[in-house]
Parts: structure tokens; sequence; C-alpha cells
């Protein structure tokens, strides 16, 4: 599996560390409920799915990886930086 | 039929030409008591003890393919009940119970070999963490034993026991621990169910729910509609897929976790040992091959086949360990998919849905628990309220900030 950095080229996805789901958006403070939905749920799809990699040993950007689930092809990545600006 | 010396001399004088299908390939009736969906491990071990504990035999187990395809096939066949928090212990305490006293139960030889768990430790912190994992068992009466270095050597002389990194200081026994023949369980249960009149529907792939108001009345699935007071899901590893037809998002995460099989060897591991300074298992099955497995590949998958670099990483744990296995060839590998949950720990419990019932999240443990795991299901589905081993495994607890994390790494289910 490998991860196109924007930065770096296409690197081996052991390069990179794993955090998850790029949909959960923080909520603000205060909101119990939301904040327990934010930490704790998940879509999990089964499918593509947009994603947070960290370029651990790389250029250590944090990039959001589009991947297919089923198969484990990657179809994009871009920086994570910014992206509520592009989102 | 009831399997005994007597059957098998007369099959056996008869040619072994007479012997019928273990259990029945029933189609679908239209209506239920209960459907349990997924005919995995757990899904069978639930129906079974719904018949034989409650009475309630007009149940339907459908699976969307065949009976053993799934992860009850795909494991490493590992059996204990070496855990250190109180929400865990009696459940899978339970099930190592059940295990014992299987094969008579159900009159199926699934080969329960109570050889031994050793967790290996290799630092004077992973000393004490395994010392307080060990009196926390044998505070709830299960068997724990603490073996220094020499105490290892003259179970398992062949360790690497030179090693400079991650030196073996003793590990943690547990006597009753071992493994189980995971297709036999498969069979096991499906036989022992379908002779109490469960039926057993293959090839039937739920795709949605029946539902009345909050109240789920059945199942909609590739051979028609099924009606059920009660419908039970045990599909851990889609468990997200399937309670997204019913608009549930759940705690948990589908990860891949890879297994091998080296070539068929002669005896040299009479028990199962973990490294504990990677994360690395193996155990000999009865046929030769060293069976072995380690970390999920990390990133969420529905593949059921992972990456060379976890293949990589599993293999290093294994020479680090015992560095003989490098000349035994790798026979095999595959992967399945897990129900990785938030903190680490399964899902038994009712869902905001009346008539719908979960058990999922069941990460690395699932095939350990099976009979434990099918008989609190079967409680639940039955009585309406949680068995007291599973009183802890609730979907509301993470919400209510009373997670049962093994391994305190927090929300991040790849670290579990």
């Amino acid at each position: 599996m490998r991860i196109p950095c924007p930065y770096c080229g296409p690197r081996d996805s052991s390069e990179f560390a794993y955090l998850g789901d790029a949909a959960p958006r923080r909520p603000a403070d205060g909101d119990a409920a939301a904040m327990a939905t934010y930490v704790y749920l998940r879509d999990n799809p089964a499918g593509p799915m947009e994603e947070l990699w960290y370029h651990a040993y790389g250029c250590r950007a944090w990039l959001v990886v589009r991947r297919d689930t089923r198969d484990h092809a990657v179809t994009g990545a871009r920086l994570a930086a910014g992206r509520e600006a592009s989102a | 039929m009831r399997y005994s010396l007597l059957s098998l001399v007369s099959h056996a004088l008869g040619g072994n030409r007479d012997w019928k299908p273990a259990w029945r390939d029933a189609a679908p009736q239209p209506r239920y008591d209960v459907i349990v969906i997924g005919g995995g491990g757990h899904g069978l071990a639930t129906a079974y003890y719904l018949a034989r504990d409650y009475g309630i035999a007009n149940v339907a187990v459908l699976e969307r393919g065949w009976i053993g395809g799934g992860n009850v096939g795909r494991n490493t066949t590992i059996v204990r009940s070496n855990y250190l928090l109180p929400g865990n212990i009696p459940l899978y305490e339970l099930s190592m119970q059940l295990w014992e006293g299987l094969e008579r139960d159900i009159n199926y030889n699934a080969m329960v070999s109570q050889r031994g768990v050793l967790n290996l430790y290799h630092s004077d912190g992973q000393r004490d963490a395994y010392a307080r994992r060990g009196n926390a068992m044998r505070l709830h009466g299960i068997d724990a034993e603490l073996l220094d270095r020499e105490g290892v050597r003259r179970l398992y002389p062949f360790l690497n026991f030179d090693q400079a990194r991650f030196p073996i200081q003793g590990g943690l026994l547990q006597r009753r621990g071992g493994t189980v023949r995971h297709d036999a369980v498969a069979w096991g249960y499906a036989r022992a169910a379908s002779d109490r009149g469960v039926d057993i529907v293959q090839n039937c792939a739920v795709t949605g729910f029946l539902r009345e108001g909050d109240r789920i009345t059945g199942v909609e699935t590739t051979r028609g509609t099924i009606r059920a007071k009660k419908v039970a899901m045990a599909v851990a590893g889609h468990s997200s897929e399937v309670a997204a037809m019913a608009g549930l998002r759940l705690p948990i995460e589908s990860h891949v976790l890879q297994a091998f099989v080296s070539e068929g060897l002669k005896p040299i591991i009479p028990g199962v040992i973990t490294f504990g300074a990677g994360h690395f298992y193996i155990s000999q099955s009865d046929k030769g091959g060293l069976v072995f497995g380690g970390d999920i590949d990390g990133y969420n998958s529905y593949a059921q086949r992972g990456n060379l670099p976890v293949v990589e990483d599993v293999c290093e744990g294994g020479m680090a360990l015992m560095p003989a296995i490098g000349r035994a060839r790798l026979l095999r590998s595959w992967g399945g998919i897990m129900d990785m949950s938030m903190d680490g720990s399964p899902i038994i419990d009712r869902t905001p849905l009346d008539g719908l019932y979960l058990n999922a999240g069941w990460c690395y443990g699932g095939f350990k628990a099976t009979p434990g795991s099918g008989a609190v299901f079967a409680h639940l589905l039955a009585r309406e309220e949680p068995h007291p081993a599973a009183t802890a495994l609730t979907l509301d607890r993470f919400a209510q900030g009373r997670v049962i994390d093994e391994k305190g790494q927090g929300a991040q289910p790849n670290l579990h």
C-alpha cells in the first residue's frame, strides 16, 4: 500500500501513522452527548473513505487520504492543514 | 444421531458410506421467535444455548456465506481467560468453563486441548503488570502462575534466553488455557443446535430490517422476508454495516488481522507462547503446523487480506522469540475482519430499537469467548436482562464513561 504524499511523492504506508476517519469534527465544549458521539461513534464504511494519516517517517505532515476499505486502493491524498477552508 | 465408539466402529465396518450430514441445511420459514444474524461461532452458540437453556428452539441462524467460512475459521484457535478488569474476567472465565465441558455437552470432538498459555515478560515493569493481572485472575478464582526465567526455561528451553534487547525474565502461565479446533466448534454447535430444532440457513444475506416505529419485527434477506419477535446480531467484523441498515452507528471500526501457518513439523511447541516485547503468539496444531499471529494491520479494512509490513513485523517477533522458527517455511497466511471496539472490549446488549439485540466488538478476542458469548447473549434474549457475567458490556458505557479498557489506550481502536 503506497500513499501519494503531496510533498514526498508515493511512499510506503509503513512510513505513516494511522489516526482514522477524517469526517468527525470536534464539537463545542459543554455538549456531552455530541462529544461522546465525536469520540466514540464511527460510520466505519465498507468502501471509499477519507482518513487521517501522519507522515511520521517523512515530511511529518498530516494528510487526508482517500482509500477504499474493501481493497485498500488509495485514490488520493491532500494536506490536512486548511481542510476546513477547502471542505 | 449420537456419536459414540459404537457408532464409529459400526460405520467403519460399513465402509463409512452411510454417515448422515451433521446438521440440516434449512430453508427459511416466514416467521420465528428469534432470528440470529450471523452463522459464525457466536451466532451458532447463541442459538444452541437458547434452545438448551431457555427452551426457545423456534430460532433461525442466518448466514450470508457458509457455516465456518468467517472468523470462526480464521483465528489462531487460542482459548484463555487471563484478563485484568472485572468487567471482562467473568465472561471469559464462564467461557473457559464451558470449553472444559463442551465436547461432552454437544457430543462432538472439538479437540479442546488445555496445553497452557504462557505470556512472557521482558522487563521489571511488565513483570509487575503481569503479577497484577495474575492476582486479579486468582481473586476471581482463575488459575494463574507467575514464572521466573528458570521456570520458563524448564518449560520451553528452546526460546532465545540470550536475547540482549528483549531478555526473557519470566512469564504468566494459565495452565487451563490452550487451543480448540476452530472448525469443529462451528460444526459442533451447528449440529447441536440443529438437533434441537434450530434452522441453520446458509447463503442468506440480510439486506434490511422490518421496522414498525422503534420496533424491529424481522429482516429482509436475499431469500425473502422473515419475521421474528426478536432479532439478534452476531456479525462481528461487519457489525457497523448491519447496524447501519437499522440506522444505528456503533463505537466500532473494522480492521484486518492476519494469521499464519507454517509447513507441518514434528512436535516442538507443547503449549501456547506469547512474546511480550512485541505482539506475537504461537502454538502448534495437532497436524504439526506452527500457527501464529501478531498485530492488526492498523487501518480500517474489510478486505480479509493484509499487507506485507505486518507479515514482516510478525515474523520478526517470531525470530526474536525463537530463532529456530526461521528454518520453517510459511505455508499459508490469511486475514479476518475484526470489530475493533473503542475500548477493546465487546458489547453484548439491547439496542435503542426494541426487538434488536447486539453482540459485537470482539477485537482480537472473539474465538476464545465463543461459548460464553453464546450463553450470555442467549440469556439476554430470553430473560431481557444481562447475564451476571456480562453486566458491564453495555452499549451506553462509552457515553457514560464506563469503558473497559484493558490496555489503557483510549478511543483509538487500532491500538487495542
